[in-house]
């Protein structure tokens, strides 16, 4: 992107004022016709100029462009280091430590991510928890729920599991059996493989660069 | 061309006004079935336990949402029905159709009802996708119900674009419909796609919860009121439409690129947080300049008018809509306190505002104009002992509700995401602190008295207007 939010603002502005102006000619600001020259132009330069910026998003958003992780960042440990300058959280990609005792492949953590995307969707999951921030607000945040650090300090010690995605695993297969606060997650009956791919899929979306969203994750405790 | 938007004495209903009036029955029968589920979801707070193996939170809140989606919808598409035939002067074209349609939509949420609350989830599969839930929050509807919405407001938009064609004269309320219909139906596709990127499924996915709620639907109210106020105050149609072109060029002008809003921390690039800051930020002016418009229009007629209980709601709804979606939303819509309160409670608090403020007020306004010229004689003006209360104690059960959301939003955004840094165990800590667990009971009891507000309003809708008053 060549252009700054400011610049991008002040056009839109500048050129919807300037060409509602310049159509409306011989027409007074109560007129009608003033103001449906300006909706129609507001409208469409504001339409033309979504549309641009999505071809734009688009392209950085791709898996593996930068912002949104490669598939196979689940096979790396993920951190999230503060960046000064930013003052905010960035993810980080650190060693390679496999993911359930196995390095996947490019098109295997792909299949396995999108089986935990379906998931995800199949058990309606945003209807308690929020992903991105954007859900329920019942049940905690699942941005981060990978690096959380309540699986290694709380639940692989109640669980005997030796690795987070095993604790997971074995969390997830019945939450009802080790109610964490007052709120009850019900066991949604996933199977071995759909819990193996959900979990996939919160390790890859924990590395998706959210500005800086959860604030402070992990810091203060 | 009509402008008196009553039909003459004794002049039955057209046939699409026949249609409105079942469009609002299951309208208000669905906003009783969102009021159940909101309560049970509330209850769920206070107890979780409360049929979590039967009848979970997620379960509730999918009905609580999509209920009121659905119901405002309708009520909405209700209104068009309703004042479509009387803005053209003739029978809408294509009635027979739209009427088919609606009977398959009223069907089809029957089934989509029983398979949210008897099947609920499904495996992880393109299968649970097309037949039982889609899983993304307010458009959970599974593929093939989103396929008949399509054809719905698809049909919708031909019985809009062919009865202005037939009229042979096309107002500005006319055009900005069509206008705005078009938006509204192409944008619902662009939420049916499934993808595996998370970040780019958000980002179309509010394509459609952001560019429906906060840019088309205001529209269509936009739209739906101007009619109503010309019906209700005989407000001159020249000063309706240059409004009306005014709301939408900020509308559309601030909430297109407001959609920026939700792109702060999904994953998408940096600049949309100084863009999405700056044009929602925005979004109040058109709410402002509705609250100007109601308070004029309002006072210069001093309140007379052929009908109460609609005059008031749309008061209600200028108010309410500025309140809810422009001062709640604004309250948090900056990044710099948006990082912090994003998805906690307080997102809630305005979500309960500014639904109700915007749409529920509007399709209330439509209904009790109906209900006034479904009934013979027609009574003018329409008034009763029962509307004024359910009017206030649903508006003061509205404001209790989204109170105790903002208090304990508050305390979420200081506890878990200033203090503690966003973990599972900082969100047990916020939702069990005193200054949230406190609120869980103010809501439920809020909504019990807003439970109380819905009964009061349906017996006076079944009621109102049947006995007497002067003929018309």
């Amino acid at each position: 992107m060549d252009y700054s939010w400011i610049q991008i603002a002040v056009a839109a502005i500048f050129f919807s004022a300037v060409i509602t102006l310049v159509l409306s000619r011989g027409y007074g600001w109560l007129s009608p016709t003033f103001w449906r020259n300006a909706a129609v132009v507001s409208s469409l330069i504001m339409t033309f100029i979504l549309l641009w910026l999505t071809f734009d998003t688009a392209n950085q958003i791709r898996a593996g462009a930068g912002r949104v992780p490669a598939w196979t960042v689940i096979n790396y440990e993920i951190k999230l280091v503060w960046d000064a300058k930013k003052r905010r959280q960035v993810p980080a990609v650190g060693q390679k430590t496999g993911f359930f005792g196995k390095v996947w492949d490019e098109e295997e953590a792909y299949k396995l991510i999108n089986k935990g995307k379906m998931t995800l969707q199949s058990r309606n999951c945003m209807e308690c928890h929020t992903i991105l921030g954007n859900g329920a607000y019942y049940a905690p945040d699942l941005t981060r729920a990978w690096l959380d650090p309540w699986w290694e300090e709380r639940i692989m010690p109640i669980t005997g599991a030796k690795s987070r995605e095993e604790a997971m695993k074995i969390w997830l297969s019945d939450p009802r059996k080790l109610p964490q606060g007052s709120r009850r997650m019900p066991n949604l009956h996933f199977s071995d493989e759909e819990l193996t791919a959900l979990i996939a899929f919160l390790k890859w979306m924990s590395a998706i660069d959210t500005n800086g969203f959860p604030p402070r994750f992990g810091i203060a405790q | 061309m009509a402008t008196s938007f009553a039909r003459p004495k004794g002049l039955p209903l057209y046939e699409s006004q026949k249609l409105a009036l079942a469009y609002f029955a299951v309208a208000i029968v669905l906003f009783g079935a969102q009021l159940i589920f909101g309560l049970l979801a509330a209850y769920q707070y206070i107890n979780p336990s409360f049929a979590l193996d039967q009848l979970p939170f997620m379960t509730n809140r999918t009905l609580h949402v999509n209920a009121m989606i659905v119901w405002l919808l309708v009520g909405l598409m209700g209104g068009v029905y309703w004042f479509l035939p009387l803005e053209t002067g003739r029978e809408v074209v294509g009635i027979k159709l739209a009427k088919f349609i609606w009977w398959v939509i009223v069907a089809g949420v029957g089934v989509v009802v029983l398979v949210y609350l008897f099947v609920q989830t499904g495996h992880g599969n393109a299968f649970t996708l097309w037949f039982i839930n889609e899983g993304r929050e307010y458009v959970e509807a599974p593929r093939w119900a989103d396929l008949a919405i399509v054809a719905w407001v698809a049909i919708f938009l031909y019985n809009v674009i062919a009865t202005t064609l037939a009229a042979r004269r096309i107002t500005g309320l006319l055009g900005v419909l069509i206008f705005d219909l078009v938006a509204l139906g192409a944008l619902y596709t662009a939420g049916m796609h499934y993808t595996v990127n998370v970040t780019m499924d958000q980002y179309l996915w509010w394509w459609v919860v952001h560019l429906w709620v906060e840019a088309t639907w205001e529209v269509l109210v936009g739209v739906v009121m101007g009619w109503s106020l010309m019906y209700l105050l005989g407000s001159p149609r020249k000063l309706i439409e240059t409004w009306l072109f005014l709301e939408v060029a900020l509308v559309f002008g601030t909430g297109i690129l407001g959609l920026g809003h939700h792109y702060f921390w999904i994953g998408t690039p940096e600049y949309w947080i100084g863009l999405g800051g700056f044009f929602s930020a925005l979004e109040p002016l058109p709410l402002v300049a509705m609250v100007v418009h109601a308070v004029y229009d309002a006072g210069a007629h001093r309140l007379h008018t052929v009908n109460r209980p609609a005059l008031f709601w749309a008061i209600a709804q200028a108010f309410g809509n500025f309140i809810g979606a422009g001062v709640w939303g604004f309250m948090q819509t900056l990044p710099q306190i948006n990082m912090y309160s994003h998805g906690t409670q307080l997102a809630a608090a305005h979500g309960h505002l500014a639904f109700f403020g915007a749409y529920v007020g509007t399709v209330l306004t439509l209904v009790y104009i109906a209900v006034q010229n479904a009934r013979r004689p027609i009574q003018i003006p329409l008034d009763s002992k029962y509307w004024s209360w359910a009017y206030a104690l649903m508006i003061l059960a509205i404001f209790g509700i989204a109170g105790s959301f903002t208090i304990s939003g508050f305390a979420q955004t200081m506890i878990e995401r200033a203090e503690l840094g966003s973990t599972w165990f900082a969100f047990i800590q916020s939702y069990t602190h005193p200054w949230y667990t406190n609120t869980h009971a103010w809501r439920f009891g809020f909504g019990l008295l807003f439970l109380a507000a819905y009964l009061i309003l349906v017996y006076d809708l079944l009621t109102i207007g049947r006995k007497g008053g002067q003929r018309a």
